[in-house]
């Protein structure tokens, strides 16, 4: 296996390491001449637009775009202005930055999405160079204008744009430029001839690096590491300065002893990396830096474009494609010549086993002795994860399952994990999906994003195998994918509604959290509202339709859904939509149809809106509601006037009703009022809004008994409850000689036990006594017994 | 009769968890504002909340003041009110008023609004109509469930009666689904759920949903069967008076939330004193159940008791007596408290309850259970409204008549509206229409089975006899629902024999052996069916909506373990004591335990009360 070594190369203590990754599957005419490209990190695509400078009308250039390993996804004629720059989101869009300042934006498939612009000054003097850049915050843009001012954009999904202040001295563009995140804050990093700047929100300060000195001669290139942490600045004499991006320390300083600018300069290092480098590439010669001033060459025959990553650089060229890396300290101690590392003494004590040899046995014995067998086994496992080759990935962990047999007490959950994870690492490099990714970029990007990014190339089936395979819950992993395919799949406009809706329906059946509403907003959102109708019926919870359904203007349907769910909240969002939504009078018929929903918005009038109330009864002709209503208001009215008008309104509303009884009690009531109106005024007795009963109480009490007789006649008082009335009230102010008058007026429809048991009550037994006589005969012990 | 309990009674769960976790609740909620807060709560909140955390309790977690949610300007000077609330329009205009009154002057506080069992939108609407949603946070305090004993849990939500049945708005039908599943999840799984009634379907359904959308565990049930009723089902029994202790103390005194404050003249002195009615007073666990009748009996033979304990003390040694003060006298003296008080409220309630009228009363009750003597009845409420005994309590028998009679005669009807409106005002034209929209006061529509009834017995009998039956058959002939139900499920024991109430021998004990109370019926017929089946023709007089479910949870394979005999009763509506008294008698029958759960304890007062609408 020593053959391993042979595409490595020394760079001080490390070495660095060019891996093949694909033989390119596309065919370019031209190569990568003259052509803009970006190609995304994370093995993300490779866009390219032909000869964008070219601008007769008639041909017009064609924007393409790959995947990592050249397979075709889009290709269409470009139809707006000059593009300036390409750049990809983190999100896999498309950026293409015109010279007019205006961003267009594209996903994947080259569909336009949408687009908006860099500032308004721009239009008029053109953008000169653009820079696409990641952040925490998101992906940015930022532009230099020919008039030679800054424009930033931190996160192009919360477009805030920056325009920073003037350089001073600067005309046209600088020689170069870089975008710099720190300390939350996004600056820029100039150089005008000898001087350089940096640039941020307020003001425009002059720097100088610790250790580079204005001979070293004007600074044409600029490149800041993955990380945002390191810098290195290339002068025009070929001096290449290398620190840390705060500029408060210098790395180290090589002379190059190119004087020709190259074509790009990359940051090439690794998380824990002990040699990282600066790679610069001209058109013949990519040259690799490293800090300790020593330099590796690799010759190139066809134009290349490099691709920055977190672990390395990848080199695409038309015909293939390589990544170039620092080898891992781990794959170094196993691989390197001669090497007694625990992990390979083991790997070679597994290929002696494997050859039947006893020699396994020695390795073994050795690795023992030393007690490391457990970092042997470790270092084996963490190696074939850093492998880009499947053998040697196997052998790598067959060596470790072998070295695990002699260990009693081991985990086996990191061989196990490396297992599954290189498993889709492998199924995810293939050619056919063209994802690149090494194993430290998938730790970084995480599971749950790359099975995003499988699905966002619409490789549902792969990704429901990686989320099956790796045992992600249902909920985060068969059931997202599942969505997005129903989503993308209400899209296909050559399928027929039904058979769409079959198929949505076969496939996610009910899997747990899978919205049919939501793959049915969708279907709406693609014009398609008979088919979200019909996937709406597939959704279990009614509450759910509701929003989409009034999206969709079917209110009706909606209101009754709504009802459905039993969810009141949720009939009354419906109901105060269609309130702002309707007219009036459709909005009336509407309730009017769904009880539930009318009775709980009547409940919201009655203490919100009277007025509205009215309306409603109005509108359904429910008179008796409507008197009931005046009724209610009346109460509410202080002045008389108002009161009388109301009640009035509300006998004319019971007479539609044709409800005799309310209208007489309501005309008793009035006249009562009235009656009581007079009283009040002539003698000021305080009778207004006391029931009749009250009413004739009061007046007893004040002894207008004339007025009360007045009342028992009017209100037609049943003779009983009058003498009742009378009786109490004369006992009760004493006036024990004309309660004897009152019952000898005429004979008593109450009997006369009443009287008895009044006078009784007000302890006036003489008084009782005199009515004895003439209680009937059946009452007469009771009579008796009440007197003693 | 607690102490005559089936020895295999099964054990209760433990509702006192259902207090933890609201009092936690309410913590976390209450330390979501942090530092010192005044907190202002709604009225009928107090009670209920002094029963889950005191003053000490909220003292603890910052709260300054205490202040009752009124309609008017607040005094507080605290610069973070939080005000814990029934999602009621009203209270978030009151609300709306205090923070809009504290923009004008510029003053800022910060306000938190924690709405209690939950928030409606049409709060939140109203919050942002009147243009605050911004200045105030909002939170929900899920406390659905109050234990008030061992053995009833209210919700403690009283407007749950006019807002279902009145008003048609299902609002609380989810709060109820949701106060269901609590138990459900810390109790259940339940193996079989019955239930009759339009509210309580819902309720069952909107239940259903919660459980499949949660995720289930499985647990020990400690509950067996669930049956949820309506209560518009049956208004007969809430609209009788109650004669068993507890009833009648509710009735006369008003039981707030498992505490009742009796005046001076039960406590003989000139204070009033608050007690808590529940089964750890050891007297009242005793009594409550009892037909008042009995009630003086036990409280005598009880006083006996405690004097031979007190007793006791003579010809001890001080050995003996250092024991009998340290463990027996703390007891023996609560226990003397309580009898005392027990004892001036039985006084009482017999100088209120054992007079003429009384009786009187009862017996017209009893005549309309059995239909007897309409007439009579009728001019007994007649009289009952002209000398103005009570408002309510006219307008009870008013109802009532109206239930057992299947409604009035237009005749009657007009003549005892128009007395009742001119004795105690007008405005109850409109609770008039209110009764009539619910079914319990309403005119007879000129019925076909009438005129069939009569012609036939009109052949039978000469024509003097014809004209005085006219009015019992229009009674009896109709479709009077009650009465059918009477007859089929045997409401309404004979009357010939005697019956003897210290020693119930079923329900109707506690309407003195005249009625048995037909929410308690059903519950008994299902539990004893296993369904509704055989029932068909009492659910159909009943409007149907009934339902059984065997729950999905395969628990009931395992028999008839203990659990299964714990049966879960929700009364949608409210129940009355008599009716929770009722139950407790048939569980000691059956060999069940019977846990209540009601959205509020109710009785014929607060039924109607809720229907009055001259209060607007």
């Amino acid at each position: 296996m020593a053959f391993i070594t042979a595409s490595w190369n020394p760079l001080g203590d490390a070495f660095y390491r060019k891996t093949d990754l694909y033989e390119m599957s596309w065919s370019l005419r031209d190569g990568l001449r003259d052509s803009l490209v970006a190609a995304a990190p994370y093995g993300g695509p490779i866009a390219l637009l032909r000869e964008p400078q070219r601008r007769s009308p008639s041909s017009r250039p064609q924007l393409e775009i790959y995947s990592a390993s050249g397979g075709t996804i889009a290709s269409f004629p470009w139809k707006s202005g000059p593009v300036v720059q390409l750049g990809w989101t983190v999100s896999d869009e498309l950026l293409c930055i015109q010279e007019d300042g205006t961003v267009l934006i594209y996903d994947l498939f080259g569909s336009f999405k949408r687009h908006f612009s860099m500032g308004q000054e721009v239009v008029q003097s053109q953008v000169m160079e653009a820079k696409v850049f990641h952040s925490p915050y998101g992906t940015g843009i930022a532009i230099v204008t020919s008039s030679s001012r800054f424009t930033l954009a931190t996160n192009i999904d919360d477009l805030k744009l920056r325009r920073l202040p003037e350089v001073p001295g600067l005309q046209g563009k600088p020689s170069c430029w870089v975008v710099l995140t720190q300390d939350r804050q996004t600056k820029v990093l100039l150089s005008n001839g000898p001087e350089l700047f940096i640039l941020d929100n307020t003001s425009c300060t002059v720097v100088c690096p610790p250790g580079l000195s204005p001979q070293d001669g004007n600074i044409v290139h600029m490149s800041v590491s993955f990380s945002y942490k390191y810098l290195a600045l290339l002068t025009d004499s070929g001096h290449l300065w290398t620190g840390l991006s705060t500029l408060q320390e210098k790395l180290s300083d090589v002379d190059t002893k190119k004087t020709m600018a190259p074509k790009q300069m990359l940051w090439c290092r690794r998380p824990k990396s002990q040699q990282p480098s600066v790679v610069l590439m001209w058109d013949r010669l990519l040259l690799v830096v490293g800090v300790c001033n020593e330099t590796i060459q690799y010759p190139i025959e066809d134009p290349c474009v490099l691709v920055g990553e977190m672990d390395g650089v990848r080199i695409i060229s038309s015909s293939n494609q390589e990544l170039l890396q620092e080898v891992p300290l781990v794959c170094q101690d196993i691989f390197k010549i001669a090497s007694m590392a625990p992990g390979a003494l083991l790997l070679e004590a597994h290929r002696e086993y494997e050859k039947s040899s006893q020699k396994a046995d020695e390795y073994l014995r050795e690795i023992k002795e030393q007690s490391m067998l457990g970092e042997a086994v470790r270092q084996c496992v963490e190696a074939a994860g850093h492998e880009y080759d499947t053998n040697t990935q196997k052998s790598l962990m067959r060596a470790a399952s072998f070295g695990k047999c002699f260990l009693t007490d081991f985990s086996p959950d990191q061989f196990v994990t490396t297992c599954r994870e290189l498993r889709v690492l492998n199924a995810v490099r293939d050619s056919s999906v063209g994802l690149p990714l090494t194993h430290t970029q998938f730790k970084q990007l995480t599971l749950q994003v790359l099975i995003d990014r499988l699905v966002y190339r619409q490789f549902y089936p792969l990704a429901i195998e990686v989320c099956r395979y790796l045992k992600i819950p249902d909920y985060q992993g068969v059931s997202r994918v599942l969505k997005h395919w129903a989503s993308c799949k209400v899209q296909q406009k050559d399928l027929t509604d039904d058979a769409i809706a079959r198929a949505v329906c076969m496939k996610v059946g009910d899997s747990p959290g899978v919205s049919y509403s939501d793959i049915a907003a969708k279907a709406y959102e693609c014009g398609r509202a008979e088919l979200a109708i019909k996937l709406l019926d597939f959704e279990a919870r009614s509450g759910e339709q509701v929003p989409l359904l009034l999206k969709m203007k079917r209110s009706q349907l909606a209101l009754s859904k709504a009802v459905e769910s039993g969810d009141t909240d949720l009939v009354y969002t419906v109901v105060s939509y269609l309130k702002n939504e309707m007219n009036r009078g459709d909005f009336f018929m509407t309730l009017r149809n769904q009880p539930v929903a009318l009775s709980l918005y009547r409940q919201f009038c009655k203490l919100q809106e009277q007025e509205t109330l009215k309306d409603l009864y109005n509108q359904d002709d429910d008179h008796q509601e409507l008197a009931n209503y005046y009724v209610t208001a009346s109460y509410r009215e202080k002045r008389l006037e108002g009161r009388l008008s109301l009640l009035q309104s509300a006998v004319d509303e019971y007479n539609k009703a044709k409800n005799e009884f309310a209208v007489k009690t309501t005309e008793d009531e009035m006249r009562l009022l009235r009656f009581q109106r007079k009283l009040d005024d002539e003698k000021g007795a305080g009778l207004l809004g006391l029931s009749l009963q009250v009413t004739m109480e009061t007046l007893l009490s004040l002894g207008l008994h004339k007025q009360a007789e007045q009342l028992y006649k009017d209100f037609r008082v049943p003779d009983k409850r009058y003498w009742w009335l009378k009786l109490k009230s004369l006992a009760e102010k004493e006036e024990w000689d004309e309660l004897e008058k009152f019952s000898k007026s005429k004979k008593s429809p109450i009997g006369y036990l009443a009287f008895v048991e009044v006078c009784i009550k007000c302890n006036n037994k003489y008084e009782a006594k005199k009515y004895v006589s003439k209680v009937t005969p059946e009452q007469k012990v009771k009579a008796h017994l009440a007197v003693g | 009769m607690a102490h005559s309990a089936r020895r295999d009674s099964p054990e209760l769960p433990d509702f006192s968890i259902l207090k933890r976790l609201a009092r936690d609740q309410l913590i976390y909620l209450l330390e979501q504002l942090p530092g010192k807060k005044d907190l202002f709560i709604e009225a009928d909140l107090m009670s209920p909340l002094d029963r889950i955390a005191n003053v000490s309790t909220l003292k603890q977690h910052e709260v300054d003041k205490l202040y009752k949610v009124e309609h008017k300007p607040v005094i507080s000077t605290s610069d973070q009110l939080c005000f814990l609330i029934r999602p009621r329009i009203q209270t978030v205009k009151w609300i709306c008023d205090v923070v809009n009154t504290d923009k004008v002057p510029g003053k800022s506080r910060r306000y938190k609004i924690i709405f209690t069992p939950q928030k409606f939108y049409a709060c939140e609407a109203v919050l942002e109509e009147q243009g605050i949603f911004g200045d105030v946070s909002i939170d929900e305090w899920p406390f659905y469930l109050l234990p008030l004993d061992d053995d009833i849990i209210s919700m403690e939500l009283p407007e749950f009666f006019q807002d279902n049945f009145l008003a048609g708005d299902q609002r609380w039908v989810r709060t109820a689904g949701s106060a269901l599943h609590l138990l459900y999840s810390l109790y259940g799984p339940f193996s079989k759920v019955y239930g009759i009634g339009r509210c309580s379907k819902m309720a069952y359904e909107s239940w259903r949903e919660q459980v499949e959308e949660g995720e289930q565990k499985a647990r020990q049930a400690e509950i067996g069967n669930v049956f949820l009723i309506d209560r518009d089902v049956d208004f007969v029994t809430p609209l009788c008076s109650q004669v068993v202790y507890e009833g009648l103390v509710d009735d006369i005194f008003r039981i707030k939330c498992g505490c009742v404050e009796f005046g001076p003249d039960v406590t003989a002195s000139d204070k009033s004193v608050k007690v808590m009615l529940n089964s750890h007073d050891k007297v009242f666990s005793e009594i409550r159940n009892e037909h008042f009748s009995n009630v003086f009996g036990f409280l005598s033979q009880k006083a006996r008791n405690l004097q031979t304990a007190y007793d006791k003390r003579r010809g001890m040694d001080i050995k003996q007596m250092k024991t009998f003060v340290s463990e027996e006298l703390k007891g023996l003296k609560q226990e003397h408290r309580l009898l005392s008080l027990h004892i001036g409220a039985s006084e009482s309630i017999m100088k209120k309850k054992t007079k003429q009228d009384f009786q009187e009363l009862l017996k017209t009750e009893h005549l309309l259970l059995e239909g007897f003597e309409i007439r009579e009845c009728i001019s007994y409420i007649e009289e009952h409204i002209n000398r103005q005994v009570s408002m309510i309590e006219s307008l009870r028998l008013l109802c009532l008549l109206s239930i057992t009679e299947n409604g009035l005669l237009p005749k009657d009807y007009r003549s005892l509206k128009a007395q009742y409106l001119q004795s105690y005002g007008v405005d109850h034209l409109l609770t008039f229409s209110n009764l009539r929209q619910l079914g319990l006061l309403v005119e007879q529509q000129p019925g076909e089975t009438l005129t069939v009834m009569e012609s036939k017995v009109g052949k039978l009998v000469n024509d003097k006899t014809a004209g005085k039956l006219t009015d019992a058959f229009s009674s009896l002939a109709k479709k009077s629902n009650f009465r059918a139900l009477s007859r089929k499920l045997n409401l309404v024991p004979k009357t010939d024999e005697e019956y003897d109430l210290r020693v119930p021998r079923d329900m109707a004990y506690i309407f003195s052996g005249a009625y048995i109370p037909l929410s308690c019926k059903l519950i008994e017929q299902v539990l004893e069916r296993d369904g509704w089946t055989g029932l068909e023709e009492v659910t159909r007089l009943l409007n149907g909506h009934e339902f059984a479910v065997t729950g999905s949870s395969g628990v009931d394979s395992r028999g008839k373990n203990d659990t299964q005999r714990i049966i879960l009763v929700m009364f949608l509506g409210g129940c009355t004591y008599s009716e929770i008294s009722a139950l407790r008698f048939l569980g000691r029958e059956k060999g069940y335990k019977f846990i209540v759960v009601t959205t509020a304890i109710t009785n014929s007062s607060r039924l109607l009360e809720a229907l009055l609408d001259n209060h607007v």
